[in-house]
């Protein structure tokens, strides 16, 4: 086994009652769990809910995480540092997903009478010909590009920030506001009230310019570009900070030594100051991209959708799905669809990501 | 003595030095732009909130100049001076959501930082091995939680939350957010632990502290900037989170987005209300912001740079 980074000495001395001890507490929870789960089962009447499960649930786990220092003495102390946070993640995700998956494959609709019954693929089939769910799939693919431009201004806001300027905790404190804001806040602020046709500064300005009738969400795309605007408004600063944090961070005397050389600034911006910001791009390219994937709040309030589906993100999609039809079903397996292809697809990029962040030298 | 100069600025020199200005104008160009573009929003929210119709109409920007401010807007929220001191319906509604807010974020950060920095200081210090999983592996397993889109997750929390009758809850929230900065803490605290060197808890071993010890009064007090900028970063996240608030959500644990949410969509004129409910809903993170940019800068810096 490979060494503790942090090597301790102890004499743990376990006596075979305790040890026996903790076994015993496990599984007398987990019977107290069965028990109570059983009966939950079995007399459907007798509670509201499935709360007496949940706390049996919760005890067991208690159980398990105190028998460790039972059973383990010293290790069992270490494991504790990592089984709450493990156990907390690992019933919140792994038990909806199981359930989920047991949900994408029924014709679940909330309104229907008789609940949920299994069909089978049918819902893949009908995905298959759903067109708004394959124009969601494309719109995100446009929404993802969309993250080189923000990446490129992001860069550009770095390197000024990063430059010989004064009040520059001004600026930086400037820059940061949009992230504090909520998205929601934001889609009434940008989208319904300052690109109001009418009455909106942006429409005013726009009719000052000389464009007679400004409209922003009438035109797809338009809208897009005003939803990718919006979303990129909010979280450039995000990019900025990451980039600006790795700038500070690369050593002054190696751009010294550039200058030295004789490097003009670009040359010195191209070898030098963008290879050594490879790795802080990409792993800010990446938490963006994932950011993005969740894009669905501005959608929701600005546009829902429209015109015509032309800005819907999946989530989006989904969100009306079941808001609009209750269809829980199918809006799972479509759901679970989109986690198969985000995976497929982050798996590609980490490889391919690991490639380029191999030094060129 | 001074009448003649010895030394000249060549015209080479001079020419760089109209080249080093007009790249400075360039620059605060720019710079200055981007503010405006960044703070517009906000001051144009901020504005509008004290303006009535015909100055929404007419396009009025600069409060004293072509218009005159007027509470209407904040009077429709119970918040203007002359209604603070009366019964509101509209404000013990907005009063309740924002509390609601508040609990939800800040107890899901807590809990999200307290767990979060336990699993990211023992995957610091300690070899785990759980079945097939060793520390790059659990590291990993966390971590990935990133990828999961709520939309995913958020069909089955609607259908268990209904089961366990934690639907339309604080609790239930504070459960869902703490899942999904849960990651994130982990990533900006294991980034701080490891910078901590080992010595310091060989030390308060050798010296009788237990590793619980030795992590809860040795390490705890030098990780704390990083706990707060995880915990700031965790509470701008889930302050402002949307998406399963208005799913899981009906009457009770309405948060404040939710609530916004649902007025913005009775549009018509009344845009002074609307903007004063956005300002109210803004103004916290604002002020957070204001006062607390250096935690956030430090706790997003910390996983670009290792």
């Amino acid at each position: 086994m490979s060494e503790d980074r942090l090597f301790v000495v102890t004499n743990d001395q376990i006596s075979p009652t305790r040890a026996r001890l903790g076994l015993a507490i496990i599984w007398v929870s987990f019977a107290m769990l069965f028990g109570v789960a059983a009966w939950q089962i079995f007399v459907p009447d007798a509670a509201d809910s499935w709360r007496p499960t949940l706390y049996a649930y919760l005890l067991w786990i208690t159980c398990l995480c105190i028998a460790q220092v039972l059973r383990f003495g010293e290790q069992g102390k270490r494991r504790l540092f990592v089984m709450p946070a493990t156990i907390f993640v690992i019933s919140m995700v792994f038990f909806p997903l199981i359930f989920g998956l047991s949900i994408a494959f029924t014709d679940w609709n909330l309104s229907a009478i008789d609940g949920q019954k299994f069909n089978g693929l049918d819902n893949i089939r009908q995905m298959w010909r759903d067109p708004f769910y394959w124009n969601a799939l494309t719109n995100m693919v446009w929404y993802t590009l969309a993250i080189l431009v923000e990446y490129v201004i992001a860069f550009g806001l770095a390197l000024i920030l990063n430059s010989q300027i004064r009040a520059r905790k001004f600026f930086r404190v400037a820059f940061l506001l949009p992230l504090m804001l909520s998205p929601v806040a934001v889609s009434w602020m940008i989208g319904k009230s300052m690109l109001e046709a009418r009455f909106g500064p942006i429409a005013r300005f726009g009719r000052e310019v000389g464009w007679s009738n400004p409209s922003f969400f009438g035109d797809p795309e338009m809208a897009r570009a005003m939803i990718m605007i919006m979303d990129a408004w909010t979280f450039i600063p995000f990019m900025m900070i990451m980039l600006l944090a790795g700038l500070q961070a690369i050593p002054k005397d190696i751009q010294e030594a550039a200058k030295v050389d004789g490097a003009t600034p670009w040359q010195n911006f191209r070898e030098v100051i963008f290879p050594l910001m490879l790795p802080v791009s990409i792993t800010a390219i990446m938490i963006r991209i994932i950011f993005k994937l969740k894009l669905a709040d501005i959608i929701i309030n600005v546009t829902s959708g429209g015109p015509g589906g032309a800005t819907d993100s999946v989530t989006s999609f989904i969100f009306r799905e079941y808001r609009d039809r209750s269809n829980v079903g199918y809006g799972t397996m479509l759901a679970m669809v989109y986690l198969v292809i985000i995976v497929i697809g982050f798996t590609i990029f980490m490889k391919l990501a690991s490639r380029w962040m191999r030094p060129k030298y | 003595m001074a009448e003649t100069q010895i030394f000249h600025d060549s015209d080479t020199d001079r020419a760089f030095k109209a080249k080093w200005y007009a790249k400075r104008v360039a620059i605060y160009g720019i710079l200055i732009l981007w503010t405006i573009i960044c703070l517009f929003p906000i001051y144009w929210t901020i504005t509008t909130s004290f303006k009535l119709a015909p100055d929404v109409m007419q396009g009025n920007m600069i409060p004293f100049w072509d218009y005159t401010p007027q509470w209407r807007g904040w009077r429709s929220l119970g918040l203007s001076p002359d209604t603070i001191g009366e019964r509101s319906t509209v404000r013990d509604e907005f009063l309740k959501r924002f509390w609601n807010s508040t609990i939800a974020a800040v107890c899901s950060s807590l809990l999200a930082v307290i767990l979060g920095s336990l699993a990211a200081y023992g995957l610091s210090r300690f070899e785990y091995r759980f079945g097939f999983m060793k520390n790059d592996d659990i590291s990993f397993f966390f971590l990935s939680q990133l990828i999961l889109p709520p939309v995913v997750l958020a069909l089955p929390f609607l259908v268990l939350y209904r089961e366990l009758d934690l639907l339309d809850t604080r609790i239930g929230l504070i459960l869902l957010y703490a899942l999904t900065v849960m990651p994130i803490v982990i990533w900006i605290m294991r980034d701080q632990f490891s910078s901590i060197p080992t010595e310091l808890e060989e030390a308060a071993l050798v010296d009788g502290l237990s590793i619980w010890g030795a992590f809860l009064t040795i390490i705890l007090p030098i990780a704390l900037p990083g706990m707060v900028a995880a915990f700031i970063l965790s509470l701008v996240l889930t302050w402002n989170e949307y998406f399963f608030a208005a799913l899981l959500t009906s009457t009770d644990s309405v948060t404040l987005p939710v609530m916004v949410a649902s007025q913005t969509g009775s549009q018509g004129i009344n845009w002074w209300s609307m903007a004063a409910l956005s300002t109210a809903a803004i103004l916290p993170l604002v002020v957070i912001g204001v006062i607390l940019e250096r935690y956030i800068i430090k706790g997003m810096a910390a996983g670009a740079v290792k």
